[in-house]
Order: C-alpha cells, then sequence, then structure tokens
C-alpha cells in the first residue's frame, strides 16, 4: 500500500514537472533589444520582422532559452524615422539595458542610430540594411547579415547575359538605401557593358510618382530598376502601368514581397522581377530546406500573411545570431557579445551566418555573405525565372 | 511635347487633389479662426472609412464613399462640441495645442485601430487606362478629378448661395450681430468644423484607393493642404481651389524637368518666394470672402 502511495506521488510529480514550464536557472530574462518600423510608411516590412523575431524568440525559449534564461524581446517602433531610430537606440540601451540590439530596416535609421551603438558600446545584428557605408564607417559594433546593395548587384551578374539589358533607369527612394543602390547597380551595369539612362528618386513618404514615371518613359531605356518599400513599389507599378510604361521592371533590396504585389497591384506586377534572400514559395531551394520550411509552417500557423515571410525570416535570423553571440559570450554583456560574434557561425533560413572583417582597418564592422536569389511573378504567380531556374 | 502634355495632365489631377484639401482647412481658418492641424487626420478617417464600408461592410463603391465623407462630418462635429466648444474666445494658440493633442490622439488612434501595414482599397474601374492621344490617365483618376471639381464647386455655392452659408459667413463677420440677427452661433460653428473636416474626409475617400492606406498618411495630406492654404492666402476660398492645382503642377514640373530629388522643395520654394512677394498669399483680398 505504501509502495503504491509513493509511485502515485512519483508519478503526480513527473506529471507536474511535465506541464510546468522549465525553471529558470537565474529566473530573469535575458533582453534582446529589436528597433523596427511599426508604423509610417514603410511599416509593412517592420511589423512582419517583429513576427518572425517572435518565432525566434519562442523557439529558443521551447529549447530551454540561452545561457538556462529565458529570451525577452523589447521590440521599439522607429516609426520610419531615422532621428527615432536613435532615440530608440538610446532607449533600449540606458534604460532598459539591453546587451545586443537587431535592427533598424532602413539604411537611413541604421545610420543615424549607430553613433549610439559606439557611444555606449553595445552590438547591432543590422538584418535588412542595404547601404554600402554602413559597414565602411569604421564602427566596430556593427554586424550586418543582409547583403549591401554591391553584394546583390554581383549576385545578379551571372544573370546579366540572360536578362539582355542594354540600358537601365533607375527609380529609388531618396534615402542611403536607394541612393548606394542606385551606385551599385549603376556600377554592374558598365561593368557589363550596358548603359544607365534617367536616374530618378522619390521621398519616402511620397505616394503620386506619376512625375519620375513621365521621365522615365521619355527615355529609351529597357529595363527600370525599382529601389524601395513594397507599399511605393506597389504605387509606382500601379502608376507606371496608367501611363503605359513598357519596362523590364527589377526591384533590388529584398523589401518588394511580390505575394503582397500580386494582391495589391494585382497586373501591374505582372513580369516583375525581384531579388529576394528567402523563397517561401520553395522552401527546398534553400540552403537549409528543413529550417525554411519549418519557418514557412510556423509562420503560417500562427495565421501571419504569407506575403509577409521575405521579411519576417530576417527577424529571425537576426535574433538567432544575437542570441549565438549571447550563447559565445556566456554572459549577457555587450562587449563580451561582441566579441563572441566574431566567432559566430549558424545556419539561419537564408543561410549560413559568418562573420568577416568590412570597413577601415582596425575598426572593422562585421559582414556576413547572405544568399541572393531572383524571382518573376507569371500570370500572377510566383516563379523562378527561366534563366535562374536551369543554372 | 507628349511628355510636357503628360506632366501638365498628371499636375493637374494631382493639384484638383490638392485644392480640395486646401478648402476644407482655409475654410476652418478664415471663419473660425481655428488652425486644424487635425485636418490630416480626417483625410486619413475619410480614407479608412471608405475601406472600411467596403470590405468590412460589402457596402458598393459609389455609396461607400458618401458614408465616409458623412462619418468624417460626424467625427469633425463631435470635436468641435467637445474640444473647441469649451475654449470659445480662448485664443488662437491655445486652440492650436488642441488641435494638435487631437491629431496625434487620432493618428495613434487609427495605428491601433487599423495596425500599420498599409492596405489598399478595391475599385470597380477597370485598371486598363485612358488613352487620350499621347497622353494616357486611369479611369480612376478621372473619377477622382469629376468628383473634386464638384465637391469644390458644390462648396462654394454653399457658402455663397445659400442660407447656411450667409449664416457661417455672417457669424464669423460679427458674432454679436448674427445672433442679434436669429443665427443660431453654437450650432454654425459646430457645422462649420464639420463642414472642413468633410471635406478633407472626402480627400481621403477619393485618394485612398488611388493611393494605399497607411495610418499616418494624413501628414503627407496635412502639408500639402497647408502649403495649399499659404499659397492661396488664408481664408481665401478661390485662392486656395487655385493654389492646389498651381502647386500640383509646380511639383510635377519641377519633378520633370528639374530635379525628382527635390520635387517638395519646388512648392516650398514658390511658398518662400510667394510669402517674400505677396505675404498674404497670391489670391488675398482686402476683405476674406471665406
Amino acid at each position: 500500500m505504501r509502495r503504491v502511495a509513493i509511485g502515485l506521488c512519483l508519478v503526480v510529480a513527473m506529471l507536474l514537472g511535465a506541464t510546468v514550464p522549465p525553471a529558470w536557472a537565474q529566473g530573469d530574462p535575458i533582453k534582446i533589444g529589436v528597433i523596427q518600423p511599426l508604423s509610417g510608411p514603410v511599416a509593412a516590412s517592420g511589423n512582419y520582422i517583429r513576427m518572425g523575431a517572435e518565432i525566434a524568440r519562442d523557439w529558443v525559449n521551447a529549447r530551454g532559452g540561452v545561457l538556462g534564461r529565458p529570451v525577452q524581446l523589447l521590440i521599439e517602433d522607429n516609426k520610419s524615422d531615422p532621428k527615432e531610430a536613435a532615440t530608440a537606440a538610446e532607449k533600449l540601451i540606458v534604460r532598459d539595458k539591453v546587451p545586443v540590439i537587431v535592427g533598424a530596416w532602413g539604411s537611413s535609421m541604421t545610420l543615424a542610430a549607430m553613433p549610439k551603438l559606439e557611444e555606449y558600446g553595445v552590438p547591432m545584428i543590422v538584418e535588412t540594411s542595404s547601404a554600402a557605408t554602413i559597414t565602411k564607417r569604421g564602427n566596430p559594433w556593427v554586424f550586418r547579415i543582409s547583403p549591401p546593395s554591391e553584394m546583390e548587384a554581383v549576385g545578379l551578374e551571372k544573370y546579366m547575359k540572360d536578362l539582355g539589358i542594354k540600358q537601365a533607369d533607375f527609380l529609388a527612394v531618396n534615402t542611403d538605401w536607394g541612393r548606394g543602390s542606385v551606385t551599385a547597380f549603376g556600377d554592374l551595369l558598365k561593368r557589363s557593358g550596358s548603359t544607365v539612362g534617367t536616374v530618378e528618386f522619390m521621398e519616402q513618404a511620397a505616394t503620386d510618382m506619376n512625375a519620375q514615371i513621365t521621365k522615365v518613359k521619355a527615355g529609351s531605356a529597357d529595363t527600370l530598376f525599382l529601389t524601395t518599400s513594397v507599399e511605393q513599389i506597389t504605387l509606382v507599378l500601379k502608376q507606371a502601368q496608367e501611363q503605359r510604361l513598357s519596362r523590364k521592371v527589377i526591384t533590388t533590396g529584398g523589401s518588394s514581397s511580390p505575394s503582397q504585389l500580386i494582391k495589391q497591384a494585382g497586373p501591374a506586377a505582372e513580369g516583375s522581377m525581384h531579388i529576394l534572400f528567402f523563397l517561401p514559395w520553395f522552401p527546398d531551394a534553400m540552403p537549409d530546406g528543413k529550417l525554411a520550411k519549418a519557418f514557412v509552417d510556423e509562420w503560417t500557423k500562427r495565421g501571419h500573411p504569407f506575403e509577409g515571410l521575405t521579411e519576417g525570416f530576417r527577424g529571425h535570423d537576426g535574433v538567432m545570431t544575437a542570441v549565438e553571440g549571447l550563447k559565445g559570450a556566456g554572459k549577457p554583456d555587450p562587449k563580451a557579445v561582441r566579441d563572441a560574434l566574431w566567432n559566430v557561425s549558424l545556419m539561419g533560413v537564408n543561410g549560413p551566418i559568418k562573420f568577416e572583417k568590412d570597413g577601415p582597418a582596425g575598426k572593422e564592422s562585421g559582414q556576413s555573405k547572405p544568399s541572393i536569389f531572383i524571382v518573376q511573378i507569371k500570370d500572377g504567380k510566383i516563379a523562378l525565372p527561366a534563366f535562374a531556374a536551369k543554372k | 511635347m507628349d511628355q510636357l502634355l503628360q506632366h501638365l495632365l498628371n499636375g493637374l489631377l494631382l493639384g484638383s487633389t490638392y485644392s480640395l484639401l486646401g478648402i476644407g482647412l482655409t475654410l476652418v481658418f478664415g471663419l473660425m479662426n481655428v488652425v486644424n492641424f487635425a485636418h490630416g487626420e480626417f483625410y486619413t478617417l475619410g480614407a479608412y472609412g471608405t475601406f472600411a464600408a467596403l470590405v468590412g461592410a460589402s457596402v458598393n463603391f459609389f455609396l461607400a464613399i458618401p458614408l465616409a465623407i458623412a462619418g468624417g462630418a460626424l467625427v469633425g462635429a463631435v470635436c468641435e462640441r467637445l474640444l473647441l466648444r469649451p475654449l470659445r474666445g480662448a485664443s488662437i494658440d491655445t486652440t492650436m495645442l488642441v488641435m494638435i493633442g487631437l491629431w496625434i490622439a487620432l493618428q495613434n488612434g487609427e495605428l491601433l485601430a487599423w495596425g500599420g501595414v498599409a492596405k489598399s482599397v478595391p475599385t470597380p474601374f477597370s485598371t486598363a487606362p485612358v488613352v487620350l492621344g499621347p497622353v494616357s490617365v486611369s479611369r480612376l483618376r478621372i473619377f477622382v478629378f469629376v468628383v473634386s471639381v464638384l465637391l469644390i464647386v458644390g462648396a462654394h455655392l454653399l457658402l455663397t448661395r445659400t442660407r447656411l452659408g450667409r449664416a457661417m459667413r455672417a457669424t464669423f463677420q460679427d458674432r454679436e450681430t448674427a445672433a442679434l440677427m436669429g443665427v443660431s452661433i453654437e450650432r454654425i460653428h459646430t457645422v462649420t468644423f464639420a463642414f472642413g473636416a468633410a471635406m478633407a474626409a472626402a480627400g481621403g475617400a477619393l485618394l485612398g484607393p488611388v493611393f494605399l492606406l497607411y495610418p499616418s498618411m494624413g501628414d503627407l495630406a496635412a502639408q500639402k493642404a497647408f502649403s495649399v492654404v499659404i499659397l492661396g492666402g488664408l481664408g481665401n476660398f478661390v485662392g486656395a481651389a487655385l493654389g492646389g492645382v498651381l502647386l500640383g503642377v509646380a511639383e510635377e514640373l519641377g519633378a520633370g524637368y528639374v530635379s525628382s530629388g527635390y520635387r517638395d522643395a519646388v512648392g516650398f520654394v514658390i511658398i518662400v518666394l510667394m510669402l517674400l512677394v505677396r505675404p498674404s498669399g497670391l489670391f488675398a483680398r482686402a476683405e476674406r470672402v471665406g
């Protein structure tokens, strides 16, 4: 009888143990700061990245957290505004004392936050920004997992013959990202024997791009490189259709969310090509097909919109990189995390993440070498362009 | 030449919407002496109102727009009753601060209600453009242009030709005398503010489907509305109507022939020049006509 009672007690204890969440050794969660545009003209992207970051957090915590403690995300809104990005970085560092930050989407926002990193000595994983200057300024607290525009251009180089571009126009957002991208892809065109036609810019919040389109239309180029957020890409494609502009459109920067374009721009998006860093339609084509598939499944299970995946993975990869840095550091200390980031090597949804030195000697920033893909909208669906599929 | 024609057409279409935005703002300022910083939020409200009616309640597109305008007028009337009525007689600075507060509150309310991700409004118009010789224009934009012009003309007639319009102008010229003549002062204040809000909401309801909807969309609209009002002369109805078209065409030509990176700057350069030469506005008269 007594034995049975002890046995029952053990069973009850086991059951309790199974249902109670893992007891954290030190209790306090480890904070990771996230700065994203959650409102303002480019809010869609920032919100998707937040969703991806939350998936990474939940996955890490389900596996027992990091350094025996749970991960907590402190997510700040930079309102699509560089000034707010700097304020958000300062708030996370000074008030919340985060050992590492992931941010801040747009290049201008990242550049505005960077002096704060150096001032207080806290590392930031840059998950989206494309401007070359970010890793060239000699800020040793910056670790970028997204490709700078130059790297994107190199990624496109192998397709230049198939694309058959003779002359290309540029329409880009008037920010560090847009201007940097015009330089990078302009260089690519010159290297490949093509010429650069009209170069036009638009303000980040602008909604009427008819003037720029009219001007582009007056030229004789065959291709239009479009660099901006998905919101403006939608408007440009629609307005280009209204003005009967016939150009092969290639978007750069990976923030074009082709599924959203199909939904919101409809037939105006037909035929457009998009440089991307994640192919949620073909997860098996990713370097780690199993991880990519798991991410897409989790995203869908949470009811997040499918069109957000091409941005959402950045949040996952950013937080995972930060977690690896914390693991390597052995303590949530910004300087130790910075030193540890140089040695991380992990597999993200995009592919392998590993930092190499970039920028002026002695003050290098970290730059990973992400995978780059190109897709095309064909018959209202996403497809690999014929030339990319065969390679 | 073809390019110039297309630029002029673009400018005219864009300018007509600037006029619509400017008129509501100039009316509220000219008649009530209130600088309505929340003007852009009524624009946003109109846009989301159309979206809600169309997608939420599956109302017909052509019915959704008047519903959204009515909604904007209603919210405007409520704001006037709750915020401006207690401040009657307060200085212009005080009401300005209250309006800035309303702006922030409304914008964040919209963010809370709709989230930050942009939405697009489905329309019954075909996406194939109308081609007129060398230029082309979308059907939706023609619809927006026609309705804007009708609204502007209608608003002008209401102010100059109806009893209500006369009562409005009388009230703001001389409150006491108007009251003695049997005009209900409090009602006129509410109606005027609601009218200004309705004009902004109309702008949003019409332009929302042309562009995309997001909570901070009103900021750009308000910025353009203020430019138009300064250009046309504060409180000047005709000035706002013409100033809007002028600003639209100037931006378009500036972007087309100078530099698209400085598109917004072109508008402001004109405003600065105008303030230097004619500080009271291009179309200012000795007396405000409202």
